[in-house]
């Protein structure tokens, strides 16, 4: 029995994936759900488990190259067993999306593989397998020689899928689907529809020549950087998984998301005193300005249910939930924007224990898929770094977002004489489909109020 | 507004309608003396008087034809069976004779009567006693089927189909009799055909009558928990259908999953599906998927009774499924 070992669809938007470091050498024994390969995907790192046991016969693509999702990376079968069927599609193995088609119609499933349903991202050639829509459903295990199964030439396209697809303008021959034997669905229109506009433009960026920087670290004055070398005047890095997905996504958003944007100081000085009064009562609760920051938009949002929206085409989506991302960068470069969820229940206590942990495992890269989708509403803070005021790119397709300066010391007139004032300022991005000017600024002077009298949260 | 448990909801409802309408009459296997089988009809005789709440033998057939002929010349009889598996005993008179009547005189006798009763599964009564029978009445016209699953719609829809002019199957749920609810007081009529949104929801659309509501709700809440708002509906009257009120909600969830009690075989599901696939084809993201009782007899040993009917997990698979998701607990990755 022979069992592929296949770049796994770890995300909705992964099309592609890194081979980081194979576990196993060719030639080694592998038993079922043994981590074979670990790849890097546009969020995360993963490990890539065995499907089935064996000897890891074949590798064939090496550490360090990326492949759409659905590539076959190696092959696990008995030692004398003949794997040349699987071998043969060896001509799309490596082969890399081609430019500006980033959706291509299904390959068909080979037999045996029916959990295997092809998905956004270019489909390899046959006879390797077409890609997954999930780590479980990716690693299928194949019969050799099976007849190739076709649909007629039909697409499989729920109806649903067919009238929306009509309604857009797209051709489901280009659209690979994610249901059951490669039925395209709706998440699967929705998904295409996007990444049109998104790989135009990033298409766009690409042809203006942007060269991308080395990441500059400054841990306290920045060092003059040394002499560049001579020769060229530029140099190019590949864009990694993340950072293509950070292009993709924020193109996604500020093209056709018609943004404004609406700032508003925040006395944080209650709030600050909030913070010294817990640690007095109880070391332990080491509150942040950013934990008050969430559970006061939880609060503001509650009240303001307009602001906790999305935009859906024929209809404006209320949220009944409240599931707040954090904006966090990521240590190497990047950013990524995991989500606590239902911030409706919980108390300051709980947001901050979540926050401090999904923010640690997000810097390190070690979310899982599900703890960074979702979020109805997002905050972005850069006010560690001393950033006084920002405007932040909304994450579609939530309805807003805040953009959190420093907390800093100023100077305030207070009844016509200067005080020495404790103020934030904070930005809310809107996206004027969904929420209006007046609306957004009730729902900041809501979150205003809230911050500077911070004894609201107890109640 | 008081809190009622389910069984007094039904008695308030027969003995409001009898205090206005002295053409009402009860009738059924100790539903007089004994206070009903399963004491709904409790001091109904003692208010009412033997004329108008009756006693009957043990002849099913017998005394639904006599609510049949009372019908048939000005009174409005609500026979009660006992369960509705005596109900099989009397279906001739059910079938042939309350449904057809009106039609076979040329409109001349129109038959106004309640068959009421406790209907669908219950705990270890094994395969003749524990079964989901309301499909059989579903597919004969000329009869409404009305199966309530709250205290205040069993008092709304008993007083409403009391006041129908045609048979009315109203079938109760033996395991829902102790449920408590609040329950309107004095008039409260719920039209017949017009279903309930028992929870609103944007993601799946799950149909379940009677006691399966609540499993469906079960199961809605622990979806949440996941981020799927599931929208439950629940028809109240299987016949008349709001096809309406369904179709609207799968046009905004592109999916649905029917949960009852039944057989899947010709089930009131399957209408259901036929329905929606004819209304809605164009909204549809995923097939329509039905968790029913199993295909066989009820069994009686505990263990297989339990795997014979719709339980949560069944139901939380089958949303799922027209997700196309993968349940949270599996997901490693």
């Amino acid at each position: 029995m022979m069992v592929k070992v296949l770049m796994p669809k770890g995300s909705d938007t992964m099309t592609e994936g890194k081979v980081l470091k194979w576990v196993k050498k060719e030639g080694d024994p592998v038993s079922t759900g043994e981590t074979v390969v670990e790849i890097e995907t546009d969020k995360v790192d993963m490990e890539v488990e065995a499907m089935g046991g064996g000897v890891l016969r074949k590798i064939l693509v090496q550490s360090g190259k990326v492949v759409p999702v659905g590539e076959l990376l190696g092959v696990i079968a008995k030692p004398d067993e003949d794997i040349s069927s699987l071998l043969k599609g060896g001509g799309a193995v490596g082969a890399q999306p081609p430019a500006g088609s980033p959706v291509q119609a299904p390959a068909p499933a080979p037999a045996g593989v029916a959990l295997v349903p092809p998905s956004a991202g270019p489909a390899p050639a046959a006879p390797s397998p077409a890609t997954g829509g999930s780590r479980q459903a990716v690693m299928g295990v194949a019969k050799p020689s099976a007849p190739e199964p076709t649909n007629g030439g039909r697409v499989l396209a729920s109806p649903l899928a067919r009238r929306m697809a009509q309604e857009m303008g797209l051709d489901l021959n280009r659209i690979a689907g994610s249901g059951p034997a490669g039925r395209i669905v709706r998440q699967d229109v929705e998904r295409a529809a996007l990444l049109a506009v998104g790989t135009r433009s990033a298409r766009v960026a690409e042809a203006e020549g942007a060269g991308v920087h080395p990441p500059a670290p400054a841990p306290t004055l920045p060092r003059r950087p040394a002499p560049a070398p001579t020769g060229r005047e530029f140099y190019d890095e590949p864009l990694s998984s993340m950072r293509k997905a950070i292009a993709i996504r924020l193109v996604q958003s500020k093209a056709p998301v018609p943004h404004f944007y609406l700032t508003i100081e925040v006395d944080m000085g209650r709030a600050k005193e909030l913070r010294e009064s817990a640690k007095a009562l109880n070391p332990d609760l080491d509150l942040s300005y950013n934990d008050l920051i969430l559970k006061a938009c939880a609060a503001a949002l509650e009240l303001h249910p307009q602001v906790n929206a999305s935009f859906q085409g024929e209809a404006i989506r209320y949220y009944r939930r409240i599931h707040l991302g954090v904006a966090v960068a990521v240590e190497e470069g990047g950013l990524i924007t995991p989500v606590i969820r239902h911030c409706e229940g919980k108390s300051l206590q709980e947001i901050s224990r979540e926050a401090k942990d999904l923010i640690a495992r997000a810097r390190s890269r070690k979310l899982n898929p599900d703890e960074y989708t979702g979020a109805t509403f997002t905050v972005s803070n850069l006010g560690m770094m001393g950033i006084e005021e920002f405007s932040a790119v909304i994450n579609p397709p939530e309805g807003a977002i805040l953009a959190v300066g420093t907390v800093a010391e100023k100077p305030v007139v207070v009844k016509g004489r200067i005080e020495v004032g404790l103020r934030c300022r904070m930005t809310l991005s809107c996206d004027h489909r969904v929420v209006d000017g007046a609306t957004g600024a009730k729902f900041l002077q809501t979150l205003k109020q809230i911050l500077e009298n911070p004894v609201y949260l107890a109640f | 507004m008081s809190i009622l448990t389910y069984r007094e909801a039904l008695n308030q409802a027969m003995c409001e309608e009898m205090r206005r309408d002295e053409t009402i009459v009860l009738m059924g296997e100790e539903v007089g003396f004994y206070q009903g089988a399963y004491k709904v009809s409790k001091g109904m005789l003692e208010e009412f008087g033997p004329m108008r709440v009756l006693d009957t033998p043990i002849t099913e057939l017998g005394f639904t034809g006599l609510g049949v002929g009372a019908a048939m010349v000005g009174l409005r009889p609500i026979v009660e069976m006992m369960t509705f598996n005596f109900a099989i005993l009397a279906l001739d008179q059910i079938v042939n004779s309350a449904a057809k009547m009106l039609y076979m005189s040329g409109g001349q006798f129109p038959v106004p009567m309640v068959i009421r009763g406790p209907g669908g599964a219950a705990h270890q009564l094994a395969a003749q006693h524990s079964q989901a029978l309301e499909a059989w009445f579903c597919y004969v016209p000329g009869l409404k089927v009305v199966m309530p699953s709250t205290p205040a719609d069993a008092k709304g829809l008993l007083k409403t189909s009391i006041r129908d002019d045609n048979p009315v199957v109203f079938i109760e749920s033996e395991v829902l009799y102790g449920t408590r609810g609040e329950v309107p007081e004095g008039e409260y009529l719920i039209p017949l055909g017009v279903a309930d949104i028992k929870r609103q929801g944007s993601d799946v659309t799950l149909v379940a009558h009677s006691r399966m509501v609540f499993l469906a709700l079960e199961a809605a809440a622990d979806l949440a928990k996941e981020g799927i708002e599931a929208e439950v509906i629940d028809p109240r009257t299987l016949r008349p259908l709001d096809t309406e009120t369904l179709v609207q909600s799968v046009k905004k969830t592109n999916r649905a999953v029917i949960v009852e009690e039944g057989w899947p075989f010709c089930g009131v599901g399957a209408q259901i599906v036929d329905t929606l696939q004819s209304l809605a084809f164009d909204y549809l993201d995923a097939p329509i998927l039905r968790v029913t009782g199993a295909d066989v007899p009820t069994p009686y040993a505990k263990n297989l009774e339990h795997l014979a009917f719709p339980d949560k997990q069944r139901v939380r698979e089958a949303v799922n499924k027209v997700l196309y998701r993968q349940p949270a607990n599996g997901d490693k990755s």
